[in-house]
């Protein structure tokens, strides 16, 4: 569903005014020659310390960034040359900034949503009822997304991401700032949503009590490489002396890169 | 393209229907649209209070450009206005969010935040035409020229405003230059260019092709011979530098995208 192969992507920096400019541009390579790939059905945490890379694979799996080298299919398309089309096929939610039309009362986006996707009417309404009463939306459907609560507004994000019936969710740290009663809500429709539905979800978070809960499969990107791609409790091997996976990650992350 | 359009009525319909939740607002802002762009009137009329013509024109005969170039700019803006405020949008990170839908980023920014308000300076340029018009007794044989000129117009200036944003996919921190050329040229276009510098009228003529949204169709309408002596056909030539500026921009838009690099969250 998901395929990566020798992925780079790689930014330009320019260092400060032209005429102070020492030297040429610096190059920093955000990802470099990723590869991984991800099955129909499956349920994947990405992981990386801050700024190893995860976002920039996101954006390029979402067609937002065009990688620099290397191949991505996701769904069957090339996401940066087909994002039109992909976007049809893929849902996605950014934890820290919402995609939701802020000015607008939730309803409209939903609204909006149906139309831009072109949902057919009764399976919308359908597929919203569905959604509000697992999400718990009702209660806050006529109000402007920027009034909500955090945890309110990334649960009209997941919806909205859901309502196409996309194959494939894609979620940036979904759970990032919830409450713990929030965050256990949102966990528990992610799985419910993988188990019965069989979409294939990717989730990059920081908090590693959902990749317990949730990921039967982890990914971890350190300086811009998979540094780990396997379950959980091979994660748990890769360091037989930690008792907690917050001491096995933190390993991973600290130990010195490999270039 | 169809399904452009649909996206744009779509989206402009839901932001005038939220904008409409507040009727007393929509109200005031549209009726003080109207009254501050007419403060460009009232400084013409005093212009003649003093004087009978400007560079040879009559004051009918400035209403008419001020006119036509009002119309053109105002649906611009009030259409495609928004595009250039692109670097917000990425700075925001809600560019990404229009890049996940399956809708045009383009119409997306174009009718983010729909401002229906601006519609007031639309109904005043249209005012100023509507008074001048029957003055100058345009014979039909050339009338035919003024709706051409604003949609010319219109597109000239979308385009100068698709340039600006797509320039902001290089500059994400000089919004600014380009409204030197929207707005600058919005204002410029609302008297004779013949009251300015020839240098400056044979940049706008060739460079930017500013002229072509009022001024030489203009000259046509109203049966004048050129102040600077330029060819007789470049008063046929805005629908041609209409296009060719769309392309231009176009183009660099789709460069633009191409080379998008997000911010880093």
């Amino acid at each position: 569903m998901i395929e990566l192969d020798g992925v780079g992507r790689s930014f330009t920096v320019r260092q400060g005014p032209r005429w102070r400019r020492r030297g040429g541009p610096r190059v920093v390579h955000a990802v470099r020659d990723l590869s991984f790939h991800v099955a129909a059905g499956e349920f994947v945490g990405y992981l990386g310390p801050n700024g190893a890379g995860k976002s920039t694979t996101i954006k390029m799996l979402t067609g937002i960034l065009a990688p620099t080298s290397g191949r991505i299919q996701v769904a069957g398309l090339d996401p940066s040359r087909r994002r039109a089309v992909l976007a049809r096929r893929i849902g996605v939610v950014f934890g820290q900034r919402t995609t939701l039309w802020w000015d607008l009362p939730l309803r409209d986006s939903f609204h909006l949503v149906r139309h831009l996707y072109k949902v057919d009417r009764t399976v919308h309404a359908a597929r919203l009822a569905e959604l509000c009463e697992v999400l718990e939306l009702g209660g806050f459907l006529d109000t402007p997304v920027r009034q909500l609560s955090l945890g309110q507004r990334v649960r009209g994000d997941i919806a909205a991401a859901l309502l196409h019936d996309p194959a494939v969710l894609v979620l940036d740290e979904p759970t990032i700032g919830l409450d713990v009663v929030s965050k256990a809500a949102v966990r528990e429709f992610l799985r419910t949503l993988n188990a019965e539905r069989g979409t294939t979800v990717l989730l990059t978070t920081h908090d590693l009590g959902d990749i317990e809960r949730l990921c039967r499969r982890v990914m971890l990107i350190d300086h811009g490489r998979l540094a780990f791609d396997g379950t959980v409790d091979e994660l748990r091997a890769t360091a037989p002396g930690e008792t907690s996976i917050e001491d096995v990650v933190t390993r991973l992350y600290t130990r010195p890169s490999p270039s | 393209m169809t399904d452009l359009v649909r996206t744009y009525v779509l989206l402009a319909y839901t932001w005038v229907r939220a904008a409409a939740q507040y009727p007393v607002s929509l109200a005031i802002t549209t009726v003080a649209a109207f009254l501050v762009t007419a403060l460009d009137v009232a400084a013409i009329a005093v212009i003649f209070t003093h004087t009978r013509s400007l560079a040879g024109f009559t004051l009918l005969e400035v209403m008419f450009l001020y006119g036509t170039a009002g119309l053109s700019f105002a649906i611009a803006d009030l259409l495609f206005g928004n595009v250039d405020r692109l670097s917000q949008h990425v700075r925001a990170g809600t560019f990404d969010a229009m890049l996940i839908r399956p809708a045009s980023p383009f119409v997306q920014m174009a009718v983010e935040r729909f401002a229906f308000h601006r519609v007031g300076r639309i109904a005043q340029a249209g005012v100023v035409l509507a008074i001048a018009l029957p003055g100058l007794e345009v014979p039909w044989r050339r009338a035919w020229m003024i709706p051409v000129m604003v949609v010319c117009g219109i597109v000239i200036f979308t385009a100068l405003w698709t340039l600006g944003g797509a320039l902001q996919f290089l500059l994400t921190d000089a919004p600014e230059v380009a409204n030197a050329f929207t707005y600058g040229g919005g204002q410029l276009t609302q008297y004779p260019l013949s009251v300015y510098g020839d240098d400056l009228v044979r940049g706008v003529t060739f460079i930017v092709p500013l002229a072509f949204v009022n001024w030489q169709p203009a000259l046509y309408v109203l049966g004048r011979p050129d102040p600077l002596g330029l060819p007789h056909l470049l008063r046929f030539l805005s629908p041609a530098a209409a296009l060719a500026l769309a392309c231009v921009a176009a183009l660099a838009w789709r460069a633009g995208l191409r080379r998008y690099r997000s911010t880093g969250s």
